[in-house]
């Protein structure tokens, strides 16, 4: 069958050569360009990038922000996953719908709504500032942004697996006298881990790059609530393209590495599922 | 035995735990997500329908929603192509690195806004791999808008052949076989059978590409250059006038693009709704 597939259907090689084509220019020559320049840099400028302390505090934001994020957005993803599967109530369609308007709704413009929110005298800010909370211009501010622009991940992996989770093993749980919370953490949740991390994955991928919604409620404070991404634009403002590139490579890697390490997570937690079961 | 347990009706406990949930989940929605929303068309209107027609009349204005509207109609037509061209090779045929090819065309979901311009600066850049070849030449691709448009393609390249991919896995390819054995040419096949077959499922993801095309921020900021009228976008015209203080005209051309995000929902809903079943379940994907 197969044999005759490949002679009956055409077009293999046009299709193929043209995504080929396609992905090389628009992809990988550029990403060969962003590697070529950032070698081209040398050791010693890689280091002196490193270890200068802006860079090192840019980084951190980005990355720490983005880890703490994702794991808001687990947990908030869970809960609202939670509601729009298992509850009905009126309304429940829009609100299901409403989840991807961080997707839809372009950064820039999430960006200064957030940032007219929470500033001290916006309609949130202003609740917050007597509590001592302020949240724009600092890394709090940050963290908001992310966390707005990673929500939908977590629900919209979650919402498949949660609607196909059977009832009968809860149920189970239940008549052999688990408690409703007992259920939960024994039972759903170890099931429902590796899914939350996939998108766990995503949000996290999505916030340490993250640039529009985050540079205007950051403030962008050098050494403080400065996000890498801005610092490469500073870098390219001063037609500094080897360091620029060279932190484009930087951040390209760590956040490779976060991504291994969540999908090794994953597959310990595959582990576990199967063991619970 | 199950269905005598399902019937049972719940404790107030546990009816009083679903309530408690249920307001928790929508008073998260509301704050952090109908609230923005909400505040971008407050804000546009804040002075009053005469400043908001003012600040969407001025001439820059203008430009910038020419410019949006041009990228996105040279870039989407071009993932759609090659969409449709990368999902048939490989849905269609078996062939060795395809996992690879796959990961490629998902690439772009996981790589920085800022990333995705800064290699077409350091390609076509000043001091890029081109960049003294194409002075010579006279021909501007960064600050200009050939680098607005492959920035964009960048940013929007795996849309289209994600929501495909899958739906044509699972479609198989009997229909197509039968054509080409009852005589029909590859390209009779292709515009009477496959396009037929697919044709939610690219208008899908050629709503969701067309979406971000025209919100795209962080990759366009970097290739753009910022110059008024020529290589401002939506997005960007929405930054400078920020920037200047101009909140009112801010606000103004922000809620045009939150207007074409409540479509692009309204219309991706819809979709769901009517045609879920010829679209893939797909995984979310990266906007």
């Amino acid at each position: 069958m197969s044999i005759l597939r490949q002679r009956v259907l055409p077009g293999f090689g046009l299709s193929l050569g043209y995504a080929l084509t396609y992905l090389s220019l628009i992809v990988l020559l550029p990403l060969a360009a962003l590697a070529w320049k950032a070698v081209g840099m040398g050791a010693s400028g890689w280091l002196q990038l490193l270890s200068a302390p802006r860079t090192l505090a840019a980084l951190r934001l980005s990355l720490g922000g983005a880890v703490l994020a994702a794991s808001i957005n687990a947990v908030i993803g869970l809960l609202v996953g939670w509601v729009l599967v298992r509850y009905r109530f009126p309304g429940r369609r829009v609100f299901d719908a409403l989840v991807d308007l961080p997707f839809a709704l372009p950064t820039a413009v999430a960006g200064i709504a957030l940032t007219t929110l929470y500033a001290p005298q916006g309609w949130l800010g202003r609740w917050l500032e007597p509590l001592g909370i302020q949240v724009a211009y600092t890394p709090l501010g940050v963290l908001v942004a992310m966390v707005f622009v990673g929500f939908p991940f977590v629900v919209r992996t979650l919402q498949p697996v949660l609607a196909s989770l059977e009832r009968d093993v809860e149920e189970a749980a239940e008549s052999l006298g688990a408690r409703r919370w007992q259920t939960f953490f024994r039972v759903i949740l170890p099931l429902l881990a590796p899914t939350l991390l996939t998108g766990f994955a995503l949000a996290l991928a999505r916030a340490v790059g993250e640039y529009g919604s985050v540079i205007f409620i950051a403030g962008n404070i050098p050494g403080r609530s400065e996000i890498a991404p801005l610092l490469i634009v500073q870098k390219l403002e001063q037609f500094d393209y080897a360091g620029a590139a060279a932190l484009g490579a930087a951040m390209l890697l760590l956040s490779f590495v976060l991504l291994v390490l969540v999908a090794l997570l994953q597959r310990w937690s595959q582990r576990w599922a199967e063991s619970s079961r | 035995m199950t269905s005598r347990l399902r019937r049972r009706p719940l404790g107030w406990p546990r009816r009083l735990a679903r309530l408690v949930l249920i307001v928790l989940a929508l008073v998260f929605l509301l704050l952090f997500l109908v609230l923005p929303l909400t505040t971008v068309f407050i804000e546009a209107f804040r002075q009053g329908v005469g400043a908001f027609v003012e600040a969407i009349r001025q001439p820059e204005a203008l430009s910038a929603m020419r410019l949006t509207l041009l990228v996105a109609t040279i870039a989407v037509p071009l993932n759609v192509v090659f969409g449709v061209a990368a999902a048939w090779a490989m849905t269609r045929f078996q062939f060795r690195g395809k996992a690879f090819l796959g990961a490629l065309i998902d690439l772009p979901f996981s790589v920085s806004p800022v990333i995705s311009g800064l290699i077409y600066v350091l390609m076509f850049g000043a001091q890029g791999w081109f960049g003294p070849w194409l002075e010579r030449h006279d021909i501007k691709i960064i600050f200009a808008v050939p680098g607005l448009v492959l920035a964009t393609v960048f940013i929007t390249l795996p849309f289209v052949a994600r929501e495909l991919i899958p739906l044509m896995e699972s479609q198989g390819s009997e229909e197509e076989e039968a054509a080409r054995v009852l005589g029909a040419s590859g390209w009779q096949m292709f515009f009477r059978v496959t396009l037929p077959n697919i044709r939610w499922a690219l208008l899908y993801g050629v709503l969701l590409c067309n979406a971000r095309a025209m919100g795209e921020f962080g990759a366009v900021s970097v290739v753009s250059g910022h110059i008024r009228g020529l290589t401002t976008t939506m997005p960007l015209e929405v930054e400078m006038r920020y920037n200047e203080y101009d909140y009112v005209g801010a606000f103004a051309v922000a809620s045009l693009l939150a207007l074409l995000a409540l479509l692009t929902l309204g219309i991706k809903t819809l979709m769901e709704w009517r045609y879920g079943d010829e679209l893939a379940t797909h995984a979310p994907g990266g906007h």
